[in-house]
């Protein structure tokens, strides 16, 4: 690990200003992530701007919806009442992910900036266009098995790893940051990218800015939701595939959906055109399972992956077929 | 002891200390003027290094040396040692820092020692090399044409018709494969060393054996073993990695002796994949013939394990094989394939588990050919003696075992067809399968000290990794002597006590216990002699005298009574054939669309003699089954081969299973004395908790879905893929 300094800051003001006086410089939140990378060499910034004391750590309930900080920490919103009785996905979703020890430390705005967990990334010793542009592709023609089936690009296949990001994207979510400019409202499907030419990107936050805040609206879509991550233990594993679904159902039909998946793309994959053609169809495992391959159409495999073109349709008829059950 | 006498339950002697941090382990020990060395490893499989540049390391703040082949001091042992020409690869040996040449990937290329840890760990970033790189091969299944007999071991056949397994009017034939595993014990590895002088060598180190330590240091070195101490008194698990003293831990002595200052060294977790050995990746295959009415004709029992170019790592993957089953034709051949690996190292059941999966598999896959209960299969083809060695067993309480087992997890009530049972979406597959291995017995020596206050402190030079020697130490003098648990305390883990074999084969209750065993009775005869007796937990005046404990030593001039005793197996053993052995029933549940497993129930049954600390070995059995779930279910070290690396060391991906992984595991023991193992007519049972285990969930995988699995680890795309 490279010598660095550090600077704690307590207001939104002072965190912009930190960043924008060293180019090098990162904000620390919960540091999950953060120090793995500064341990291992990948990420070495030469200044960390911790923002725990930033009071940007509350939940609450706005008239249209629920705010919450970007540095509420994972535990405490997935206990928080507010978003178990508005949002039960995304308590689901993010009891899903890690551990009790990591949600204790890990923050909402650090959980949206996450790297991949692809280990090509994650090991100085071989290629990865992400971690140094031009070098490669590790991952593609070698271990797959978790990477991506959805819009990966010659450059980088790898998958965005977060749980809770499946369900803020199923939920509409919008984010809004705050930069040397201002504040700006990103849509949370607007956030993340796919690698394209530039993997070395993960998302559209610009450099010096900080996330503030999430705003979820408030929907009707809380009787039925399931998060369903399949994994290779029963718990603290990342996703081979993960569905999070909500649905609200009158009379057997469904009147509003929200399908995402994560595990299989660079970024949260929203379902929009299965949810479109569920929309109004009732609610049978015949549905859910058009819908399922609907979703799939542009489902490519790398090799060690293939199993996820039949996994993640299955995994949606799951969480369907359990959200529709709940009572 | 050695009778039908029951053992109390009763709680670790240690773990007090070990939940409240006062169980020291290796790295805790506080040695003033410490130094810290962090290694730097080759990204490389195979080639040299044509320059290494350690400059910018050696200006670092902090940095003491910087050793790489080029300034290494020579160990002498080595080099005296020489090469082995037996070696498949041809017989060059790995001396760390001794040449240029790099034969795995994460081989060490530099030791860089400073006086904290971080600036340790900096320095060594700022080590670069350049390398000449050389093909590699790390797939085993690419180089199977190099496989080759290893030297220790043959081919075994008996039976009059070798092709029965060909020619029986029903013929299995399967392939299986087992990964790569890696121990991962939650302690990294390592050592701390310092030295008196140029000839006194001290060392804390995580070990499985301090005597072994103690003679690789002193070989390599050159000294005498008495001027080489070594201590491990806790281990945070071994699984059988600490059963080799590495090179990197004779390197870190020999920089501890040219720095004149003792020097630490902790493993990271990834050099735990490639440094300390792991479970050798293991292709096999089984082809198996039967009559119509499931009487075993033959069995061909091959296996191909990996090693390194530089090692012939040989284990007993096809033994089981050979005795388990009445089966009047066998063969079984092993062989091995060097490659451009670290050498693999024993793990936990080590062969033994590898060589179960396969055969405990297939045997499963015969039963439903020839429409048989895989149970009443097994019993059908039950061997009453030793079928390899024509002995009878010492004791062989398996058809007890499958009863009660069987019995247990509720075996008759199934539906014995494949995929036919559900409980809601997931279906319910039951499976079990049989664990074996040899009840060694090794010599072993215990000192035995009296105190006036009638307290006995017994010390033999064991290693304890976590099944609780000492609890089961301090019950067996207990039992002999009758003095309350309290009043006994067991030490180990230092060379300064009598010698006794390493932690490992399920030995060391059988061993050292023995000893225990030996120097209390021989105690008690030493008491007699001085007109003392115990009686009811404490000593006493013998019958007709009325000296005190107290009197009568002071009478000796003596503050102690003390005795040392040795003791082995006697000839006795050789009439027998010895082992333990274990059957496990395993209960899945199996999501059709999604491929996951989940282990619901286990039951297994140890038939490991009588059992003398019934508490810690029920421990031992819940910690082998759950080792065996990550075998079954989670476990597998993968290398991408085009670079020789490992893509997943870490505890984040590398999935050891999890508390939500692991069900409630019912354990029983047939807790009956075996005859001649030794006077408390135990036998040993670390690895049969794990030996054959995978099989039962394999099994049960199949009985659920249909889906015969005979790779491991089963994760769901290998379900969905079936
Ligand atoms: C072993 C392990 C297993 C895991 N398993 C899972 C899993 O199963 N599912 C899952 O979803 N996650 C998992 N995680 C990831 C975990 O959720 C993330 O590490 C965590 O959410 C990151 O949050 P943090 O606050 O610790 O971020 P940090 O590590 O502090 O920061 C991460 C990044 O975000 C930036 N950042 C932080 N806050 C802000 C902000 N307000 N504005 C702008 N930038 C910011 C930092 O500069 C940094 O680049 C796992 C992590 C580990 C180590
Ligand atoms: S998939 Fe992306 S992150 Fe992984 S090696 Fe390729 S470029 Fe790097």
């Amino acid at each position: 690990m490279n010598q660095f300094s550090y600077v704690r800051v307590t207001s939104k003001e002072s965190a912009i200003s930190a960043m924008a006086k060293d180019k090098t410089a990162m904000f620390l939140a919960g540091g999950t992530n953060l120090v793995d990378l500064m341990k291992s060499g990948v990420t070495s910034p030469e200044r960390l701007v911790d923002i725990n004391n930033v009071p940007l750590a509350t939940i609450e309930e706005t008239k249209t919806g629920l705010r919450i900080g970007a540095l509420a920490k994972n535990t405490a919103v997935a206990e928080n009442a507010l978003v178990i009785k508005h949002f039960p996905l995304l308590s689901q979703a993010l009891k899903a992910g890690a551990s009790p020890q990591l949600r204790n430390m890990a923050t909402v705005g650090g959980n949206m900036m996450q790297r991949t967990r692809c280990h090509y990334f994650y090991d100085n010793a071989l290629p990865c266009n992400k971690r140094n542009p031009g070098s490669g592709c590790g991952a593609i023609g070698g271990f797959t098995r978790m990477h991506a089936i959805f819009g990966a690009s010659d450059k980088c296949i790898a998958v965005h790893p977060s749980d809770m990001c499946v369900a803020l994207t199923a939920l509409d979510a919008v984010i809004t940051v705050a930069g040397p400019k201002g504040e700006r409202k990103i849509p949370f499907g607007d956030f993340h990218r796919l690698p394209g030419d530039t993997p070395e990107q993960d998302n559209n936050l610009q450099r010096g800015e900080l996330i503030i805040a999430v705003d979820i609206p408030f929907n009707q879509l809380s009787a039925h939701t399931h998060y369903l991550k399949v994994r290779d233990r029963a718990s603290y594993a990342f996703a081979l595939v993960s569905v999070g679904a909500a649905m609200q159902i009158k009379g057997g039909n469904i009147a509003d959906v929200r399908l995402a998946m994560g595990g299989v793309a660079h970024k949260p994959w929203r379902l929009k055109e299965a949810e479109a053609w569920l929309k109004g169809k009732s609610a049978t495992e015949e549905n859910f399972r058009k819908a399922a391959s609907m979703a799939m159409t542009n489902a490519k495999s790398q090799g060690g992956n293939a199993f996820k073109l039949t996994l993640a349709p299955n995994t949606i008829v799951e969480a369907l077929k359990t959200a529709a059950a709940q009572a | 002891m050695g009778t039908d006498k029951k053992s109390e339950p009763i709680n670790r002697v240690d773990g007090r200390a070990k939940v409240t941090g006062k169980a020291k382990y290796f790295a805790e020990f506080e040695v003033p003027g410490v130094t810290f060395c962090v290694m730097v490893t080759s990204p490389i499989t195979r080639g040299t290094i044509t320059t290494i540049n350690t400059k910018t390391a050696e200006r670092a703040p902090g940095v003491l040396a910087v050793f790489t082949h080029l300034n290494m001091p020579a160990i002498l042992g080595w080099a005296e040692q020489g090469n082995n020409s037996k070696l498949p690869s041809g017989g060059e040996r790995y001396r760390m820092l001794g040449s240029n040449k790099i034969l795995f990937n994460g081989q060490p290329i530099a030791l860089v020692i400073a006086d904290t840890l971080e600036r340790a760990q900096h320095a060594a970033s700022l080590v670069t090399a350049t390398y000449n790189k050389a093909e590699h091969h790390t797939d085993l299944l690419k180089n199977k044409e190099k496989a080759a007999m290893p030297p220790r071991m043959g081919d075994y056949t008996r039976g009059t018709d070798a092709n029965a397994h060909n020619t029986a009017p029903v013929v299995l034939k399967a392939d299986y494969t087992v990964p790569i595993e890696v121990h991962n014990p939650m302690e990294l590895a390592g050592i701390l060393a310092f030295w008196e002088g140029d000839d006194k060598l001290t060392v804390y180190a995580k070990t499985q054996g301090v005597k072994s330590t103690q003679r690789t240091l002193a070989g390599a070195f050159k000294l005498d073993e008495k001027n080489v101490q070594v201590y491990s008194e806790f281990v945070g698990g071994g699984f059988g990695m600490g059963l080799r003293t590495w090179p990197q831990e004779v390197t870190v002595a020999a920089a501890a002796r040219a720095l004149k200052k003792p020097v630490k060294l902790v493993l990271t977790r990834d050099q735990m994949f490639t440094l300390v050995g792991h479970r050798p990746y293991t292709i096999q295959h089984i082809s198996m013939g039967a009559t119509r009415d499931g009487q075993l004709m033959g069995i061909y029992h091959e296996a191909t394990g990996e090693t390194a170019s530089y090692d012939d790592f040989t284990e007993g993957t096809v033994g089981m094989t050979r005795f388990m089953y009445a089966c009047p034709n066998v063969t079984t051949k092993y062989r091995i394939v060097p490659l451009d690996r670290g050498v693999p190292i024993w793990m936990r059941g080590p062969g033994e588990a590898t060589g179960a999966f396969a055969l405990e598999s297939a045997i499963d896959e015969m039963a439903y050919k020839v429409n048989m209960d895989p149970l009443q299969f097994r019993l059908k083809n039950f061997a009453e003696t030793d079928p390899e060695k024509n002995k009878p067993f010492s004791s062989n309480n398996l058809k007890e075992a499958y009863q009660l087992g069987s019995k247990k997890i509720g075996w008759a009530k199934r539906n014995p067809v494949p995929a036919s049972m559900k409980e809601g979406d997931w279906l319910v597959g039951y499976g079990m399968s049989t664990g074996v291995f040899g009840a060694h017995r090794g010599e072993s020596t215990c000192r035995a000290q009296l105190n006036a206050d009638g307290t006995l402190l017994l010390q033999s030079a064991t290693s304890d990794i976590g099944p609780g020697t000492s609890t089961a130490m301090v019950q067996i003098a207990h039992e002999v002597t009758g003095l309350p648990i309290e009043k006994i305390h067991f030490e180990l883990g230092s060379t300064a006590f009598p010698p006794s074999g390493s932690q490992g084969g399920s030995s060391t209750v059988s061993s050292v216990g023995s000893a225990v065993f030996d120097v209390c009775t021989a105690l008690k005869g030493m008491l007699t002699e001085a007109g003392l007796t115990f009686d009811n937990g404490t000593v006493k005046p013998a019958a007709g005298k009325s000296d005190s404990l107290q009197e009568v030593l002071s009478k000796q001039n003596k503050t102690f009574f003390e005795i040392t005793k040795s003791s082995k197996g006697g000839a006795e053993q050789e009439k027998y054939s010895l082992y333990s052995f274990s059957i496990h029933f395993a209960e899945v549940r199996v999501h059709p669309a999604t491929g996951v497993v989940r282990v619901k129930r286990v039951v297994t049954v140890a038939d490991s003699g009588r059992i003398v600390s019934p508490k810690t070995a029920a421990s031992q059995m819940i910690g082998g089954v759950t080792g065996g779930i990550g075998m079954a279910l989670t476990e597998e070290g993968i290398i991408d081969h085009r670079f020789g690396r490992f893509v997943n060391n870490n505890l984040a991906d590398y999935h050891v299973p999890v508390s939500a992984d692991v069900p409630h595991i019912e354990t029983i023991f047939i807790d009956k004395p075996d005859p001649v193992t030794n006077p408390m007519g135990s036998k040993g049972m670390g690895e049969i908790a794990l030996i054959g285990f995978s099989a039962a969930v394999a099994n049960a995988v199949y009985h659920a879905t249909g889906k015969r699995i005979r790779e491991l680890p089963i994760t769901p795309d290998k379900i969905l893929s079936a």
